[in-house]
């Protein structure tokens, strides 16, 4: 190839991919937001009529489903990182030669599919299962007792789902910190946990902001867990946006719905990627 | 303990003498991470135990006895084995689509510096941190808009639109830790462009490439909700276990579970193997 047209050769890689992404994703997020404001039916066809109208009205519809999908993500993302803060500081500071069998651990749960993942905990949940229905016949729980179609189910069942998307970008955060910089610190006279709090905790806030976002943004918009382990009383916003898409051809109020959670996925996503800068969402 | 067998006043006073508290303190982290690994793994586990219940009715969810029987009888069931084919043949196809794909992105974002590279970093990043309801959805509203049958091309569409993200990010922590110096040395040494390629960079971001593709089978396979909008009329192994699991769950549906988790690890045990070697068969130093 002649010299001159050398700095074509990148553009040549990433065309094939880049045009995928941009005909199969791009191209149709600009197509549901302009079915939102288009009105009709499936039967006399739709036309753009700019129904800006309907942003509003599925607010009102659908407010409550919201806040919960909203409340739900929040609780899940405190209760990941709860859980994951600790074990990948385990993995990264205290693993030795094991850490990639650890790792490896952590991962290996998600070669099973989701749904299955997810039928298996409404096994575990189940009113007369062998967990609680043990217990029950037992009598160490009333008989009334249950998990199941409860939040607490679709809570952990998200929870549980959701755990790896958090360990592991705390992995990575907590890996790049020097112990020599922890091992100072103890020099200093810095107390343990003084040492955690004031060095190893801030530099490992990028895996903090990553392991949240990662996990809030599925959260949030997961219909999976409350459609299997939950109840009418749990409904997500994922399950009404599938619903209306899928059961009641109800496309601009469906895409209307979609459009919003895009649009506050895409508000963090951009609040992150100044926080990090762009090249670092890849690696 | 042989300190306590010393006579206490020849011992000097330690700095830090580690307390009965500060030894059990140590073992918290340790233990924690031992339950919460064991919490990842219950449900896998109760996924194989109940693969091998002999259950009365249709609800597969109390331990009544252990049998083979749903192992032999699965594979006679085309309501079973038809949507794990179409599964098989899904992801097959996008995984080859999107490992090249996304390859090539990812070898573009290492190796070179051009103009748009922020740009391309989030229209690579920002699909992977859209949720899967919303992937799902804007494809179908943009198929109902054009009037394409959904069918096992579009789900192929969607699951290699989906995978190039993932792809293109474990290529890229593969090929960041590669030495551009073995590249020049085979041109020093009269290798071309192409055959240095195909001679020392491929085999090298091999064990990269493998390792994106299982990733991209794995979520492919796996995949119900983005699927569940695309796929019309035909039913994948997931859109399957979803329908069925409304009126119980069957343990066909634990079986094939088991017998994917088995042929996971069969795959990364290969993929580890295959690193292994390509490292120990070039021994890098360290830039």
């Amino acid at each position: 190839m002649p010299r001159h047209w050398r700095w074509l050769v990148p553009y040549l890689f990433l065309v094939p991919g880049g045009l995928w992404l941009l005909a199969f994703f791009v191209v149709p997020m600009l197509v549901m937001a302009s079915v939102s404001l288009q009105t009709g039916s499936l039967g006399t066809g739709y036309a753009l009529t700019w129904n800006f109208g309907v942003y509003p009205e599925m607010v009102q519809a659908w407010a409550p489903q919201f806040g919960r999908s909203l409340w739900y993500a929040l609780i899940v993302t405190a209760l990941t990182l709860a859980v994951g803060y600790p074990m990948a500081y385990t993995i990264a500071f205290r693993g030795g030669r094991y850490k990639n069998v650890l790792l490896l651990l952590v991962i290996l749960p998600f070669f099973t599919a989701y749904i299955i993942r997810t039928l298996s905990w409404k096994l575990i949940l189940a009113d007369n299962g062998f967990v609680l229905g043990s217990l029950k016949d037992a009598g160490i729980l009333e008989a009334g007792f249950r998990v199941i179609a409860t939040p607490m189910a679709v809570i952990s069942g998200l929870t549980y789902n959701f755990l790896p998307f958090m360990v592991l970008p705390l992995y990575v955060a907590l890996e790049k910190v020097d112990p020599k910089l922890v091992e100072a610190a103890a020099d200093l006279y810095a107390s343990r946990v003084h040492a955690f709090l004031r060095v190893t905790l801030p530099l490992s806030m990028p895996g903090v902001f990553a392991g949240s976002l990662l996990t809030f943004i599925p959260a949030i918009g997961d219909f999976i867990n409350s459609e299997i382990l939950g109840s009418r009383d749990t409904t997500m916003i994922g399950q009404i946006i599938q619903r209306l898409f899928l059961n009641n051809n109800a496309y601009p109020e469906a895409a209307a719905l979609g459009f919003m959670l895009m649009a506050a996925v895409l508000a963090m996503v951009v609040v992150y990627a100044r926080v990090v800068g762009a090249d670092e969402l890849t690696r | 303990m042989t300190a306590t067998s010393l006579p206490a006043a020849a011992q000097p006073v330690p700095l830090r003498r580690p307390t009965v508290g500060t030894r059990l303190g140590r073992l918290v982290l340790p233990v924690f991470t031992g339950l919460a690994v064991l919490y990842l793994f219950l449900p896998i586990a109760v996924m194989i135990a109940f693969s091998f219940n002999d259950p009365a009715g249709r609800q597969n969810i109390t331990w009544q006895g252990f049998t083979l029987r749903n192992y032999l009888d699965v594979w006679g069931r085309p309501d079973v084995t038809g949507p794990m084919a179409n599964s098989l043949i899904v992801a097959v196809v996008a995984t080859l689509i999107a490992t090249v794909l996304g390859t090539l992105i990812g070898m573009a974002l290492t190796r070179y510096d051009f103009r748009g590279r922020n740009g391309l970093n989030l229209l690579i990043f920002i699909p992977m941190a859209t949720p899967e309801i919303i992937l799902g959805a804007s494809l179908l509203s943009m198929f109902v808009s054009v009037g394409v049958q959904r069918d096992l091309p579009t789900i192929v569409i969607a699951h290699v639109m989906f995978n190039i993200s993932y792809v293109v990010v474990t290529v890229r922590a593969r090929i960041a830790g590669f030495n551009r110096s073995l590249e020049e040395a085979a041109m020093d040494l009269g290798a071309n462009e192409w055959q240095t390629f195909r001679r020392v960079t491929f085999p090298l971001i091999f064990p990269g490439i493998l390792a994106a593709a299982l990733l991209a089978f794995a979520l492919s396979i796996d995949d119900y909700v983005i699927t569940s909008f695309v796929a019309g009329r035909s039913i994948t192994f997931p859109l399957w276990v979803f329908g069925v699991s409304r009126l119980g769950v069957p343990p066909e549906v634990n079986v094939l579970g088991t017998l994917i988790f088995v042929v996971a690890l069969v795959f990364i045990g290969v993929q580890i193997w295959s690193q292994r070697r390509a490292i120990s068969a070039v021994p890098e130093p360290r830039a």
